[in-house]
């Protein structure tokens, strides 16, 4: 029987019962016992490495890094606190946020690990399947629940995956990694055909879920922007069908090159036709009953799933009105840094992690016990992990947003920057990983540091700048409106252009390459004369997207290297 | 080469035969090559009649033959080659494979469970194998949080599922 929702339970999460912390630790226990192996030399190197990464463990340049899973990048702030104090504790007082609404820690001790993932597991925490050949965390929008655009909170399916895809006996030694988004807005938020299943929910006709279905998207070394596979699924075969896909990947998935390992290559080999087919054979013959998704479970994960109450007093949104007009400043970052909320009198706060000359998704302990301080004074304890790397205060009353900015500025929590072209995306690059040609910080600080006029980010206007430090694209450059790409030039860093990108909007795009690689500070002069073109030619009200998608590159490429 | 099955060591009877005309007597593995030999020998010979599957191989192909099989053998190339999970879920839930399932080549102990959920009768086990290591990894979790084709029974609510 559904059950109805514990006012005690985390808002905007699933709440752990006995059964699921029993298991947090048997998965802790499972570990110490593959360090303790690896250690007496009964696993060798090769062997335990897949296992370390499964449990979100990675070598990198200088230390180890610890990759914890924020499901769907809903985090309590209590579980907040306990990130803030691992920071502190195990790491150099900092942490940073990731693209899969994730949170990484880049200086940790192998010795220190199980003790780091027992602390997690105290606040139904892991980091379980956050590396590996396997299913990841699965991501889904930033505003969740909150959106006034959504038709339905896609979290509690995010959580049924998260579950069937925890420790999957048929999924975890995958030919390549496998990520899945889920949207439940018609505006894609969450990148969906950039992913190996991209779903958008909305509601059926017998007001159950169904789901679009979407494969073979990815970035990396071969961008693709994924194709449908299916209208209407629904909700009760959700994980049948799921499970359908990812056997004919795990069947016929290349094995032989890990470049194209991933199921984009797959799709694109057979063509998107063969492979549905091969997903239909594999669906019409599986035991339905026993991969169902029944209505009753659907409704007993999402009956731990704490709800806000929402009591807005009468005169909110007069009350924000008022204090816009007020001051200017407030007015701009509203204008920003907001979304608007499904209910009246709330609205939804983007927070930037990008502060003027900053690293892209750093934060210190000291702003994550701010944050978990003002998730429960203002947003019913919750709070967002974005993909560019941002935080989001769900749930704000209107009237209470000033206060909440003022505690924002004291803390360089501020910036009026989201969606703007220093609200960068960047991985961590050559400072941090052993795969980068380049390092993609310092010029992420130093564009950041051009464009940090408030008012000069605003005449530009909505624009979309990632960085990756390789090929491998964790920074997301093709989907970004202006891409940066570190490359090695005959043993110097240098870095790739690309223009055109987009997956956020309804029209989904590839950055094409502008030209040769330039040097950092060469980069940044590149861009800057790109904005400058963009502003010269655009029409009125075009967005930079939108002046690129009309003119082509040919501008753009005239202006970066003519007087180069 | 040892045999773990049910959680016990015995002595594998079992024999993979190459390419050749006349099978031995015994219990024998065959290439999918030799499956029509194998089959067509089955009444002359002594001894139980069985198929190794090379990871790359289909196992769609064995659809008319597994009633007249008693085990078909998996092999891992290396451990994280995980088609073997999928061939032997297969062989289960869509051609409603009833005999032993061996699973062979390089396999890790921590996979031992995710073998068994996918159908996984048998693992043969590299000499001078740590068994305990084995035991440890069967009894690691109590829970799992998907269905498989072992039917194990619900644990509370959502789609867990009691693995002991």
């Amino acid at each position: 029987m559904p059950q109805t929702p514990h006012p005690a339970l985390s808002v905007g999460r699933y709440s752990y019962d006995a059964v699921d912390k029993a298991f947090l630790k048997q998965r802790i226990a499972q570990f110490r016992d593959q360090v303790a192996r690896r250690m007496s030399g009964e696993l060798t190197e090769e062997e335990f490495k897949p296992l370390r990464l499964m449990n979100g463990l990675y070598l990198q340049l200088h230390a180890y890094m610890l990759r914890v899973a924020i499901p769907y990048g809903v985090v309590s702030s209590s579980q907040m606190r306990t990130l803030a104090h691992i920071a502190e504790r195990y790491d150099r007082g900092y942490g940073h946020f990731t693209t899969r609404q994730n949170i990484q820690f880049n200086w940790i001790k192998l010795e220190d690990t199980p003790e780091i993932l027992e602390l997690l597991a105290e606040t139904e925490m892991h980091a379980i399947q956050t590396s590996g050949n396997c299913i990841r965390n699965v991501t889904a929008d930033q505003f969740a629940g909150a959106a006034s655009d959504e038709v339905l909170d896609p979290r509690v399916y995010a959580e049924i995956l998260r579950q069937w895809s925890t420790l999957h006996p048929e999924f975890t030694f995958l030919p390549r990694k496998f990520k899945i988004a889920i949207s439940g807005s018609p505006r894609d938020r969450v990148a969906a055909r950039f992913h190996d299943i991209g779903l958008k929910a909305h509601p059926g006709k017998d007001g159950r879920t169904v789901f679009e279905v979407y494969v073979g998207g990815g970035l990396g070394r071969t961008p693709v922007v994924g194709v449908k596979l299916c209208d209407d699924l629904p909700e009760e075969h959700l994980i049948a069908y799921l499970e359908a896909i990812l056997r004919v990947y795990n069947a016929f998935g290349r094995r032989d090159n890990i470049y194209k390992a991933r199921i984009k290559i797959l799709v694109q080999a057979l063509g998107a036709e063969k492979f549905l087919e091969h997903v239909n054979a594999e669906f019409a013959a599986m035991d339905k009953a026993r991969y169902k998704l029944p209505e009753s479970v659907v409704e007993d994960i999402r009956a731990r799933f704490g709800a806000p109450v929402f009591l807005p007093p009468e005169d909110a949104a007069e009350k924000l009105a008022h204090q816009r007009k007020a001051d200017q400043e407030f007015d701009a970052w509203v204008n920003t840094n907001t979304h608007q909320h499904k209910q009246p009198g709330y609205i939804s706060v983007t927070v930037s992690c990008k502060p003027p000359g900053g690293i892209p998704g750093d934060v210190t302990a000291e702003q994550m016990n701010v944050l978990a301080d003002l998730a429960d004074q203002y947003s019913f304890g919750e709070l967002r992990i974005t993909h560019v790397q941002n935080v989001v205060l769900g749930h704000v009353r209107q009237d209470a947003l000033y206060a909440l900015w003022k505690t924002l500025q004291t803390y360089a929590l501020a910036t009026a920057n989201a969606g703007f072209i220093t609200d960068i995306i960047a991985c961590p690059g050559l400072d941090y990983c052993s795969l980068a040609n380049a390092r993609s910080l310092p010029i992420s600080q130093k564009i950041s540091e051009r464009f940090s006029s408030p008012e000069l980010q605003r005449e530009i206007g909505t624009l979309r700048l990632n960085i990756s430090g390789c090929i491998n694209a964790c920074g997301h450059h093709h989907a970004g409106h202006i891409g940066i790409l570190g490359v090695d030039k005959r043993g110097q860093e240098a870095f790739q252009i690309t223009l055109g990108g987009a997956s956020d909007q309804s029209e989904v795009s590839i950055g094409q390459i502008l030209g040769s690689a330039l040097s950092e500070d060469e980069t940044v002069d590149a861009i800057a004369r790109i904005i400058d073109t963009y502003l010269a030619s655009r029409k009125a009200g075009e967005q930079f997207i939108e002046t690129c998608r009309r003119l082509g590159n040919a501008l753009f490429k005239d202006a970066v290297y003519a007087s180069a | 080469m040892p045999l773990l099955k049910n959680g016990q060591i015995q002595d594998d009877t079992w024999v993979v035969v190459s390419e050749q005309d006349t099978l031995p007597s015994g219990d024998i593995l065959v290439p999918l090559s030799q499956l029509d030999a194998g089959i067509g020998q089955k009444n002359g010979r002594e001894g139980r009649l069985g198929v190794v599957l090379a990871s790359g191989d289909e196992v769609e192909s064995l659809r008319n033959f597994v009633s007249q099989l008693d085990a078909v053998e998996v092999v891992f190339p290396v451990f994280r080659d995980g088609r073997g999970f999928t061939q032997a879920r297969a062989l289960r839930e869509h051609l409603r494979f009833a005999g032993d399932i061996r699973a062979s080549g390089h396999i890790l102990p921590d996979q031992y469970e995710f073998l068994l959920r996918c159908g996984v009768t048998d693992v043969v086990l590299p000499e001078g194998a740590d068994v305990a290591a084995w035991e440890r990894a069967h009894k690691a979790f109590t829970v799992a949080y998907q269905p498989s084709v072992q039917n194990e029974r619900a644990e509370g609510f959502a789609l867990r599922r009691r693995l002991f």
